[in-house]
């Protein structure tokens, strides 16, 4: 066999297999979340995280906008701790009054993490991001109003306004409870 | 009773010097300066032989292993009224296990044992000793140029092997049992992460490929240089290739995908 031929052949291979990959990264694989993309992290501390598991997806609303990183046991207080990796988009436009919670996808399905936000304000966002605050009186307002500042969640924040997982064992325990002191 | 110890004896000490044969077989291939000018069309030349030459058995094998997995998957899933979740149940087990395992298993059948019996005859006809006469190194001129090849296709097979089941079972699931081709789609992506599978799969084709050619060249350039020997040489590495094939998937899939 000539030489030009087995090298077209060989060629041929090649390309197929780098097709192949490219099929497999860009049409298999989700391109997004979990790939390189600028990320930043959040912490929040839950009383029960149920069967939430590392790689869990955190929506808004549905939306996935970051990932379950890992979850771990606070060493002093014996809670779990869950730490996220969200994508930067979103970084300082959360206000540190939204709260997360834990859900689950229909009736079997996986637990993840769904936070329901508060915006923060445009003065907590620019506190946050370390830019020059300008003057909003309609913020200031209502910083007033609740007597605190209010703050946006940065790099390595923690949402402390926490709902646990349901765990069914508690929720039968609840219900007995309730229908023996009747 | 001595006899006894004896012949464990031997068989230790043998087992342990054609490790050591082999180990030094590989090294004294793979370690000098490479010369690309030379090196290249001998790597074609066997990327053709081994690559190219592999490439329809791969993909046969592999369409019909994703159809049956999507006709197996769907009769399962179809009674939890899961059936969307037939995409990532598909690439999933691809990606991970069936893609690089079955292309390494193929790979032994049809390329490992092609290498043995080539270079066995070689051996058997003295053309490596030959080649030694005329000051040209047979591991740098043979084997060298035959590893890497492997060390290069197999990889590739395997991504062949797992798009090519895909669409298989994208064929199946879709086209003939009518699973929604959207969901299909969207829910794989959502499941099939490019780091953990992907990459995870490519690293265990790149092990399999070390492996596989590994063997099937030691056992060629250590045959019996008889018809017989070269017989026994093809069918060991098979045999072996195989089994290390999948022992050391199940190492891989421990220190991989368990957490």
């Amino acid at each position: 066999m000539n030489s030009r031929k087995l090298e077209i052949l060989v060629g041929f291979f090649v390309a197929l297999g780098i097709l192949a990959f490219a099929m497999l990264a860009l049409k298999v694989a989700n391109s997004g979340i979990s790939g390189s993309g600028e990320t930043y992290t959040l912490n929040a501390k839950f009383e029960n995280i149920g069967s939430l598991k590392a790689r869990a997806p955190v929506k808004v609303g549905g939306v996935v906008i970051g990932r379950v990183e890992s979850i771990y046991v606070h060493p002093q207080e014996f809670l779990p701790v869950v730490n996220m990796t969200i994508d930067a988009q979103y970084l300082c436009r959360f206000s540190d009054t939204s709260s997360i919670s834990i859900l689950t996808s229909g009736i079997l399905g996986e637990q993840y993490l769904g936070i329901h936000p508060v915006i923060a304000p445009t003065s907590a966002e620019q506190r946050c991001l370390g830019e020059t605050v300008t003057e909003n009186k309609q913020d200031e307002a209502i910083d007033d109003l609740f007597g605190v500042e209010s703050k946006a969640l940065g790099d390595k924040d923690t949402i402390t306004d926490t709902k646990s997982a349901i765990v069914l064992e508690e929720l039968i325990g609840q219900f007995l409870f309730n229908q023996g002191s009747e | 009773m001595l006899d006894l110890f004896q012949r464990l004896g031997r068989k230790t000490l043998g087992r342990f010097a054609a490790l050591g044969r082999s180990a030094h077989m590989l090294f004294s291939a793979l370690a000098h300066v490479p010369n690309f000018k030379k090196g290249t069309p001998l790597l074609v030349r066997q990327l053709y032989m081994v690559g190219s030459q592999s490439l329809l058995i791969i993909m046969v094998s592999g369409l019909f292993i994703g159809m049956v997995l999507a006709l197996q998957g769907y009769t399962v899933l179809v009674g939890y009224g899961a059936e969307d979740s037939l995409g990532p149940l598909v690439a999933l087990s691809l990606l991970r296990e069936l893609g690089p395992v079955v292309t390494a298993l193929l790979f032994a059948g049809r390329a490992g044992s092609a290498l043995t019996a080539e270079i066995g005859l070689m051996k058997a006809t003295e053309q490596l000793s030959s080649l030694e006469m005329m000051a040209i190194d047979p591991l740098k001129r043979i084997i060298a140029p035959r590893f890497w090849a492997g060390f290069i296709s197999m990889p590739l097979l395997a991504l062949i092997f797992s798009a090519v089941a895909i669409i298989g079972a994208h064929l199946v699931g879709v086209d003939w049992l009518g699973v929604d081709t959207g969901s299909f789609w969207s829910i794989m992506q959502s499941q099939v992460s490019f780091q953990q599978d992907i990459l995870n799969g490519l690293i265990k084709s790149f092990v399999f490929a070390i492996v596989v050619t590994w063997i099937a060249l030691y056992k060629g350039y250590d045959c019996v240089p008889t018809s017989e020997g070269i017989s026994k040489a093809t069918t060991e590495t098979v045999v072996h290739s195989s089994l290390a094939v999948l022992g050391f998937d199940f190492i891989l899939t421990a220190v991989m995908f368990t957490s």
